[in-house]
């Protein structure tokens, strides 16, 4: 139990850059999605369909990635998915996190009648199946990104206020948070700034894993099509779509899927590393 | 103001918490009462020593005087004031007077935030001016480098922790700290220093001080009266060279008999 | 014959910075209790940390050994090394209040360790953790298994601590600051209890305190520490008939008794600190002359 605290040597440096590394690619050619992508990723061009990719003898120049059924270029769309999943982890994952965060924080810090109504209120929420709950959410919303980045926030903040309670919980339990009322700062100023950055960490962890969760989320949407509309470039759809021609043209499922493999793994890593770099209590 | 009122009057002080290992599965956990009917005063300007068993309630007590807790019953009075059951609003504006020492100094320190900011930022709560400086003279005072301004608590050692937490109480200048045994975690040295600087407090700014230890060689220096607690009740309050010479309640003789004298060849139960 | 914990010039330094520890050797051979004083900040708990391998990570080990069992465990592979500390020795950690997780109740704190590295059926770990609490004195120990750490007093968590160190019984139980937040009566059972078990398990001690009185009524050998250096090593005897070292006896002198009222509370004299202190960097000095 006690022995082995410290004995948890991690190697920050390698983790944080490529993982930083990755997020940091993506998010240049999203932002340069029209300057970056080759071809235009709706154009389709029956002619040259199921090209490989460059390193095959059928290749041809400037479909780096090679084509699908429709003759759209691969490394195109998955620029331009790169576009969507970003934009719905990058609003989604710290609208979660604000709002479960908050909520958590409250109660975990307040206890009392706000700690009754939170925990009744996560734990109504959580009786929903998650899927169920977010088809039945796209359905009454209608497709598109802000249904989808809405259905999440929804979905999963309850994920944030348990842990966040929780945590703050502990911390409250500590003496400094009675050394803080003896000062005479007021509540409010003591969950801001004694017990809060002391959560931080735990939340910044999982506002990373989220961000991970809601690339996965959007993918999953797309590939039952309730995401956008069906041409749009994005991972999900072009994985339902690559699935179809697995045995003809691979690389139509292999590189959106690599994608979002490699983004939601460094999303969760770039946390943990973050925290190893900059929490002063593991330094 | 009236001088000759006791700084702090407990009168008849009872504290009930709820228990939770008692707890039954629905419905409410039953209450543990911990202090049982106290009634003591401190005058301005003393040192009252408390000691007690482990478990006695000594740590509680301290929690109820500057109403860190609630008690269940009975009455505190500060400065005349009756804050027993004052809300933590109203309570705000007396809260510079009133300090705490906790037992445990490394939970007493925020691990995020630097001592600089431990020590100063309840001074710049209370509008003090020159907060450096005032945080640079506190570190003096318990005998701790300026340079230690910068460190988080978890890169001290446990006595430099205990001496942050002292070093915070008494920058803010207040007219009562309760001291929580804040000495057993020092050496000697440390422990005269910061005795020393107590004294000193106390005998120049009329500081009035509560003193939980298990110590009694620094309760003896230290304190004109001792209180001690035995299972949430006064079995002893009297001046300290009469408990010392004749010790009244057998809990006190027992204490008495168990101090390890530093000598080996004395013999020891 | 070898001793049980051989720690031989061992030197830890920030990372990049000043030595915390200058080449420390001290021994404990088993059965034995090592009292280890010092002024605070002096590095005690370091040696501690290190020998139970949990630096702090700005801190590293620059030089030394760490012998368990006559095996260096500075030499052997994380993942061993932890193993064989967690069989072979336990922490009574300084601070009782943060070694013990707020959110669990005391009673898995104490057992989880007996389940899980030692493999003990969790109704023997029970009723091992109770006994251990009764043996501690802690009244009422099955409602205490089933508190939460901040519903005890400050004596009681060091108790559990002292009785979860107890329970797999270890080799060598490293004793920082054990009963600082005990009362005299507890303590004195307390360190009845560690000699008992010294005396049935042949458990060894390496036991930091301040107390003095404490050190000559359950040591017997002492190290004094100062500034991160060993200045003297020696028999509790020894120490308080003759100390050998001019700090070691200031220590002593300035050690108050509650049998003289108006004991002496004077700090160490500021000519002993300077002797001691230029000693200290005499010594550093050269050693900076050695490494290069
Ligand atoms: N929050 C709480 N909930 C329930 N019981 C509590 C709580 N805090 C303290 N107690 C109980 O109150 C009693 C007195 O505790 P207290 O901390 O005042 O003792 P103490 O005299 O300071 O002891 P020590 O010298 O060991 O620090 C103990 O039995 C403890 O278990
Ligand atoms: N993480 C850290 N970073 C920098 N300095 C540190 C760190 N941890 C400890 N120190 C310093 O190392 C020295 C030794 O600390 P250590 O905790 O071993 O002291 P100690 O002898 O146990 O003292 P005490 O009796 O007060 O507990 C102290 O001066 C402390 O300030
Ligand atoms: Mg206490
Ligand atoms: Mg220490």
């Amino acid at each position: 139990m006690l022995d082995g605290r410290g004995a948890i040597r991690r190697r920050a440096g390698a983790r944080l850059w490529l993982s930083g590394g990755w997020l940091l690619l993506l998010v240049t050619v999203a932002l340069f999605a029209p300057l970056v992508a080759p071809q235009d990723p709706l154009a389709q061009d029956l002619m040259s369909g199921r090209l490989p990719p460059f390193w095959s003898a059928q290749a041809e120049p400037g479909f780096w990635l090679g084509t699908d059924s429709l003759g759209r270029d691969v490394l195109s769309r998955v620029i331009w998915g790169a576009r969507v999943a970003l934009t719905v982890a990058c609003i989604a994952g710290p609208l979660t996190a604000l709002i479960g965060g908050a909520l958590g924080l409250i109660a975990g810090f307040y206890r009392g009648w706000a700690d009754r109504i939170i925990s009744r209120l996560v734990d109504i929420w959580m009786a929903f199946p998650p899927v169920l709950f977010s088809i039945l959410l796209i359905a009454v919303l209608g497709t598109g990104l802000t249904s989808i980045i809405l259905a999440i926030v929804v979905i999963d903040w309850t994920r944030f206020a348990r842990v966040v309670r929780a945590e703050a919980m502990n911390q409250g339990a500590m003496d400094y948070v009675a050394a803080a009322q003896v000062a005479g700062f007021s509540r409010l100023r003591t969950m801001t700034a004694e017990i809060l950055p002391n959560v931080l960490p735990t939340l910044v962890a999982l506002l990373s894993l989220e961000m991970g969760i809601a690339v996965i989320v959007e993918a999953i949407l797309s590939f039952v099509n309730l995401s956008l509309s069906t041409d749009a470039p994005t991972w999900g759809g072009m994985i339902a779509e690559g699935r179809t021609s697995i045995h003809q043209a691979w690389w139509v499922l292999a590189f959106p899927l690599v994608a979002l493999f490699l983004t939601v793994l460094s999303f969760s890593q770039f946390g943990e590393g973050l925290k190893d770099r900059f929490d002063p209590v593991l330094r | 103001m009236d001088d000759a009122r006791p700084l702090i009057e407990v009168e008849n002080l009872r504290l009930s918490l709820p228990d939770l290992a008692g707890k039954p599965l629905i419905g409410p956990a039953p209450k543990l009462e911990i202090l049982k009917g106290l009634s003591f005063a401190i005058p301005r300007g003393a040192v009252l020593g408390i000691v007690g068993g482990s478990g006695s309630g000594k740590s509680t007590l301290g929690r109820a005087l500057i109403r860190l807790l609630e008690p269940s019953g009975g009455a505190i009075r500060f400065d005349g004031q009756d804050i027993t059951h004052l809300p933590e609003a109203d309570l705000r504006p007396l809260r510079r007077r009133m300090q705490m020492i906790f037992q445990d100094p490394l939970s007493s320190l925020n691990p995020r935030r630097r001592v600089g900011g431990i020590i100063g930022g309840p001074l710049r709560l209370h509008g003090f001016d020159a907060i450096d400086r005032r945080v640079d003279e506190a570190l003096d005072h318990v005998g701790l480098p300026r340079s230690f301004r910068s460190r988080y608590p978890h890169e001290l050692s446990g006595g430099q922790r205990q001496r942050v937490g002292i070093a915070r109480a008494i920058a803010l200048r207040p007219d009562f700290i309760l001291a929580d045994e804040i000495v057993s975690g020092l050496d000697v040295s440390s422990q005269a220093q910061v005795l020393n600087l107590l004294e000193g407090l106390v005998a120049d700014l009329g500081l009035t001080l509560a003193f939980i230890s298990h110590d009694l060689s620094v309760i003896r220096r230290l304190c004109r009266n001792v209180l001690v607690l035995h299972r949430g009740e006064i079995v002893e309050h009297a001046p300290t060279a009469q408990v010392f010479a004749a010790p009244r309640a057998a809990y006190t003789r027992e204490l008495l008999d168990a101090i390890p004298l530093p000598d080996p060849d004395q013999p020891w139960g | 014959m070898s001793a049980l914990l051989d720690i031989r010039n061992l030197s830890v330094a920030l990372k990049g910075g000043p030595r915390l520890l200058r080449s420390v050797s001290l021994s404990v051979a088993a059965g034995e209790v090592r009292g280890l004083v010092g002024e605070s900040g002096a590095g005690k708990s370091m040696i501690g940390k290190a020998l139970l391998g949990i630096l702090p990570r700005s801190v590293e080990v620059v030089e030394g050994q760490i012998l368990l069992d006559g095996d260096d465990l500075l030499g052997l592979p994380p993942a061993e090394r932890r193993r064989r500390i967690g069989q072979r020795a336990a922490l009574i950690p300084q601070d009782p209040l943060t070694a013990l997780n707020p959110a669990h109740r005391v009673g898995p704190q104490i057992t989880d360790r007996l389940v899980d590295i030692l493999g003990w059926p969790r109704a023997r770990a029970e009723a091992r953790a109770l006994d251990l609490l009764a043996e501690v004195h802690i009244p009422d120990p099955g409602r205490v298994m089933k508190s939460y750490p901040h519903e005890l007093s400050g004596g009681m968590r060091q108790r559990i601590l002292i009785a979860s160190a107890f329970a797999a019984e270890p080799a060598l139980i490293v004793a920082d600051e054990p009963t600082t937040a005990l009362d005299v009566t507890v303590q004195k059972q307390i360190l009845r209890l560690i000699a008992e078990m010294q005396a049935r398990h042949h458990t060894a001690l390496l036991f930091v305190t301040h107390d003095l009185g404490v050190v000559s009524k359950v040591c017997q050998t002492l190290s004094v520490l100062y500034a991160g250096k060993v200045v003297e090593e020696t028999t509790v005897r020894d120490f308080f008939r003759a100390p050998g070292h001019p700090y070691s006896a200031a220590l002593l002198a300035a050690t108050p008794k509650y049998t003289d009222p108006d004991g002496s509370l004077t700090p160490v004299p500021e000519a002993v600190i300077a002797a001691v202190r230029a000693e200290v960097e005499a010594a550093e000095t050269e050693w900076q002359h050695g490494r290069r």
